[in-house]
């Protein structure tokens, strides 16, 4: 008070011969301020020279993991604390260039057609979202958010034995209140005269929030407005965490750890030098490499039979994508057409360009050291593709290349919400391939949860870990 | 710490403009620490006898590049612009709705026609948006929308347009900067489409292209895209020896 007094005096108009004199009194009562700020706890200042490129020693909240969900997690923190710099938000990204984040390698669609009804919640809310995108993510005097959404839909086919199935879905996805139809074979034919419908008895097509969009254009709205709203943001890896361990016994006479993180030690790129950062609360949203920073934890690395012994059920499974040129194909109105077989695939610009996929089953996985793209898995694809659509009979695959899901081998299904015996952890992974469609929505559950305590607008306690715990696993059937 | 809103606090009548900007230097002192910075602005705004009512864009930006609270103050008025927007939707999708064309009726009865469905719609020039669909979605029966001229029709709003896919029989975008190629896809659930105007989309990158591309997507329609410059562009290019 005292001394805002002293400097406002220093504001008053003064005679020439003064004003040397009270400017540098106020440069040293600016300097006095500083100082007095620098020395109260909680200040980033140290004695020692300082690695500009380190985090903050302090922060209140550490997400490990700077892809879509994490920095979605990170906007919706600073978008809904009370005052400003309320929660100090590190970011820690592993690899500044992006090269095997899932969120830039993925294809990009949204849908809604999912047999969950909260899946099908967090799909509508993240369509709304990125419809407002502009009100929420753009920042002052910096151009506005494009994020190229393609508006085709997802087209989905079903053979006799999977018909039932999607009707069933039909009806959730109705009652949810998205905007999907169902389709006869004859029409099918009508709409999409350029598809093969042998085998097809019903095809399921979304009106409305469907398409896709370019990943990175949404990685880097949110990315920028939540520096822009003072998140901090990190270049390097959490190698270990620092906790304190609270046993207690069970009635039965169990012993029961409980952890609490002090400290994420996280490591400088090329480099041995690390930086604990003292944390209130760790976000896990790691994506594909989720599993390792949760076993850092020591989760996963107890007893059999105990809860410290289930780890977290989230590995990375590698996905191909091909990109394939075919002069002939279907046009402007090609939907996101993904078959029974598990083949799909989606017009990519206006040059006759596709880009297909396909998951392959369980006993085929391909090994997940490495990103490279095994060719002659298109192999497999092509049959399927040419059958479903005659003029994919000649094409040419112009390009491939392959990214991580983060699947969820327990029930393929986001994790989303605390450890029970790791008190301040929070995971938002494991979306097996729906990370990038949900995030917006995830984003914001994730920030309710941590800043009120609970879900308020949609509850998603239903991702949990505790289903994991009691293995009582929520299947989403309708998994691409 | 003091409240981290200073400017809810402080009165912004006109006369008291210059107290105003000192007292708002003297809190972001506590915030942002320059106070060569202060000197300057305060000393302007006292040399203006009278403070203007709306202030220079460019000293604006300059100030909202050194504070966050005025930084503040002009996302707030953006979002303010955006809920007035909304807010003007109704009345604008209600007021056209009002004055449409139904087969000749001077429509200030229409609420006695309630039941009757509209046939067409000429929303040109206002500022519908997604939003303002809702006004429309109840009928059933449109055959023509004209939303030309519209600032804020985006791709959102043509793929809400499959409401109307069985009987909407004309369709005019033209001139609605918003629009891109996304959206024209999402048009190919309008089978019923006879006449489609994109005219002068400044976003379509390649408009002789996506003209052929929606003639083939729908075949009965006939598509008028003019206002577009199609000639080639030749370049030079030196080649050293």
């Amino acid at each position: 008070m005292i001394l805002s007094l002293l400097g406002r005096s220093a504001l008053r108009p003064n005679r020439n011969n003064n004003i040397f004199l009270n400017t540098d009194l106020e440069n040293q009562f600016k300097a006095f301020r500083e100082k007095a700020a620098d020395a109260m706890p909680g200040s980033d200042w140290t004695p020692f020279e300082k690695n500009r490129s380190l985090p903050p020693e302090r922060a209140d909240i550490v997400i490990v993991g700077g892809g879509v969900v994490g920095w979605s997690i990170a906007y919706w923190l600073k978008q809904k604390e009370m005052i400003r710099d309320g929660v100090r938000v590190l970011v820690v990204e592993r690899d500044p260039t992006y090269s095997q984040a899932s969120t830039v390698l993925s294809a990009g669609g949204i849908r809604q057609q999912f047999s969950l009804p909260e899946n099908i919640h967090l799909s509508m809310i993240s369509a709304d979202f990125m419809r407002n995108i502009n009100e929420h993510l753009s920042v002052l005097n910096e151009d506005p958010v494009d994020l190229q959404f393609n508006h085709s839909g997802y087209l989905f086919l079903a053979s006799e034995k999977v018909a039932h199935i999607m009707e069933e879905n039909y009806r959730t996805q109705r009652y949810a209140g998205a905007k999907v139809s169902l389709l006869s074979t004859t029409q099918l034919k009508e709409k999409c005269p350029w598809i093969n419908t042998d085998g097809v008895v019903l095809a399921s097509y979304g009106l409305e929030n469907e398409g896709w969009f370019d990943p990175w254009m949404l990685l880097n709205a949110f990315r920028r407005k939540a520096i822009s709203m003072g998140v901090y943001q990190c270049f390097g890896e959490v190698t270990g965490f620092r906790y304190t361990t609270n046993t207690m016994t069970t009635a039965e006479g169990d012993t029961v750890d409980f952890r609490r993180i002090k400290y994420a030690n996280v490591q400088m790129p090329n480099s041995l030098e690390y930086q604990p950062v003292e944390c209130a609360i760790v976000v896990n949203a790691a994506g594909a490499f989720s599993g390792k920073v949760a076993e850092m934890m020591g989760i996963g690395l107890g007893l059999k039979d105990t809860i410290a012994g289930i780890p977290l059920p989230v590995e990375p499974r590698k996905r191909f994508i091909y990109v394939v040129h075919c002069p002939n194909g279907p046009g402007l109105d090609t939907p996101f057409l993904v078959d029974y077989s598990g083949v799909y695939f989606r017009r990519e610009g206006l040059g006759g360009n596709y880009i297909a996929g396909m998951s392959p089953e369980e006993e085929e996985e391909p090994e997940t050291n490495n990103l490279e793209v095994d060719h002659q898995f298109f192999q497999k694809i092509w049959p399927h593709l040419a059958h479903r659509v005659p003029a994919f009979e000649c094409l040419k695959v112009t390009s491939a290349w392959a990214g991580f899901y983060d699947y969820n081998t327990f029930d393929q299904n986001g994790i989303v919400g605390m450890h029970p015996l790791v008190n301040n952890m929070f995971f938002a992974t494991g979306f097996s391939g729906h990370g990038l469609q949900h995030s917006p929505a995830v984003g914001r559950a994730m920030a309710e949860l941590i800043l009120d305590g609970g879900f308020k607008t949609l509850d998603l306690s239903a991702f949990s870990f505790k289903r994991i715990m009691t293995k009582e696993p929520m299947l989403e059937r309708n998994i691409v | 710490m003091a409240s981290r809103f200073p400017i809810l606090c402080i009165c912004l009548s006109p006369f008291s403009l210059s107290m105003f900007c000192v007292s708002v230097c003297q809190l972001m002192q506590r915030s942002c620490r320059q106070v060569t910075l202060l000197a300057a602005p305060s000393r302007y705004w006292s040399s203006i006898p009278v403070a203007p009512p709306s202030l220079q864009p460019r000293l604006l930006l300059f100030l909202s590049q050194r504070f966050h609270d005025i930084e503040t103050i002009l996302s707030w008025s953006s979002w303010f612009k955006n809920r007035g927007l909304r807010q003007k939707n109704l009345f604008a999708g209600q007021s056209e709705w009002f004055r449409s064309d139904r087969r000749g009726k001077f429509n200030w009865d229409f609420m006695n026609h309630r039941d009757t469905s509209i046939e067409e719609v000429d929303v040109s020039n206002t500022l519908i948006n997604y939003t303002g669909l809702e006004n429309l979605v109840k009928q059933r029966g449109l055959c023509t929308l004209s939303v030309s001229g519209c600032a804020e029709v985006d791709d959102w709003f043509l793929s809400r347009l499959h409401i109307f896919q069985d009987t909407l029989e004309e369709l005019d975008i033209s001139n609605c900067p918003r629009i891109s190629v996304g959206g024209l896809a999402a048009l190919q659930k309008l089978r019923g489409l006879r006449r489609l105007d994109v005219s002068s989309l400044p976003r379509l990158q390649n408009p002789g292209l996506v003209a052929i591309l929606l003639e083939e997507m729908l075949p009965h329609c006939h598509v008028t895209a003019i206002g577009y410059d199609h000639s080639l562009i030749y370049s030079h290019t030196q080649t050293d020896g």
